[in-house]
């Protein structure tokens, strides 16, 4: 058992809270951008896009239940993978604001691929050498699978830039309408600040010259515009949400709690 | 974007695809699936026919590329060979060794 809870902690404590906060934080990224991909189940404009987008959710969702898990083995409060994902509440749960965004049409999903997915590789890729032992692994694990995620939104972003002017039109919508949100990715906290001083996360402003690298790069050849817009929310991390976070969580959540502990 | 590839017809085109399972074995033809151009092509290939590590290696062709010997022609096509054994090499005794 770990300690928690006894106000103003000694020794490994916060370092303990820091690592829960971080982990779960990491995790619900991952579980909360599979549900958005799962929704494309049956509604994907092909079939074999149908079984590509789901794949990535099924990647992201073996991330997150990695994540989680190690969140609720740190935290030593009992709690295990689906007690974090379904049995939390909104406020609890500290993904970025980006992920829990509406699908939206194809255009605005691929926006969101490619802002997050080159996000999370440039991260996975820095976690890889983690002072923390499980982060560096499920990183190292991840950072394949990322790479795919971010080379399929790329592909997707170029066909659909430079393709017709009705696919350029939508495709530049999606990045405008969720531009807002790219900003909170690379704020950090009084805890993601303790962590990089212990050599366990990575410093999120130093994601952003990579990041920016590969998304103009991408834009540039898709003859897309780069947004401008400066005001962006951050409050994620916080556990405050988006208007859309609660829909997902009920759809996420429902049948878990209408059968408390079922198993098959 | 200017990859070549089959001329749509509804929807997307189709592709072949062959997969080789593993290092040393030929590329076998595995199914097929639809696709704006090549390079969507083999991502999809690789996610609808290689998502249980069935392969190390795909190729994907357009459909509309492979030309296919006809049903009708098979009589001429192929029966002419029923009757000729002597084209199998198996009035070869094989040193022990060789591998066959």
């Amino acid at each position: 058992m770990r300690a928690e809870g006894f106000g103003e902690p000694q020794g490994g404590a916060p370092r303990i809270r820091d690592l829960v906060a971080y982990a779960l934080r990491l995790g619900d990224d991952a579980l909360v951008l599979a549900q958005r991909l799962g929704e494309w189940s049956s509604r994907a404009p092909e079939l074999e896009e149908d079984v590509a987008l789901t794949n990535l959710g099924l990647d992201l969702l073996g991330q997150a239940r990695a994540l989680l898990s190690y969140a609720g083995e740190v935290e030593g409060a009992g709690r295990d993978e689906d007690d974090l994902a379904y049995l939390r509440q909104e406020r609890e749960f500290t993904n970025c604001l980006l992920v829990e965004q509406p699908n939206d049409d194809f255009g605005a999903t691929m926006a969101r691929q490619l802002y997050f997915s080159t996000w999370q590789l440039e991260l996975y890729l820095g976690l890889r050498g983690s002072a923390d032992p499980t982060i560096a692994a499920v990183a190292a694990k991840a950072v394949k699978e990322v790479a795919y995620h971010r080379d399929h939104a790329t592909m997707w972003v170029l066909r659909l830039g430079d393709g017709t002017e009705e696919s350029h039109r939508r495709m530049q919508e999606g990045l405008e309408r969720l531009w807002p949100y790219v900003g909170e990715l690379f704020e950090a906290d009084d805890v993601v600040d303790r962590l990089v001083a212990a050599g366990v996360a990575v410093d999120p402003a130093a994601l952003r010259e990579g990041w920016d690298r590969h998304v103009d790069a991408t834009l540039a050849e898709a003859t897309l515009a780069r947004p401008e817009g400066r005001w962006h929310p951050g409050s994620g991390r916080r556990g405050l949400h988006s208007e859309h976070m609660g829909y997902l969580l009920a759809e996420l959540q429902y049948v878990h709690r209408l059968h408390p502990g079922a198993r098959w | 974007m200017s990859e070549r590839g089959p001329a749509p017809s509804a929807g997307w085109p189709l592709w072949e695809v062959f997969v080789r399972a593993r290092r040393g074995l030929s590329h076998n033809h595995v199914g097929s699936l639809h696709a704006p151009d090549a390079q969507m092509a083999l991502r999809n290939a690789r996610d609808v026919y290689t998502r249980r590590q069935e392969g190390v290696s795909i190729w994907v062709v357009p459909a509309d590329a492979i030309t296919a010997s006809s049903p009708d022609e098979k009589d001429p096509f192929f029966d002419p060979a029923g009757d000729k054994a002597y084209r199998h090499p198996t009035f070869y005794d094989v040193p022990g060794g060789v591998q066959m």
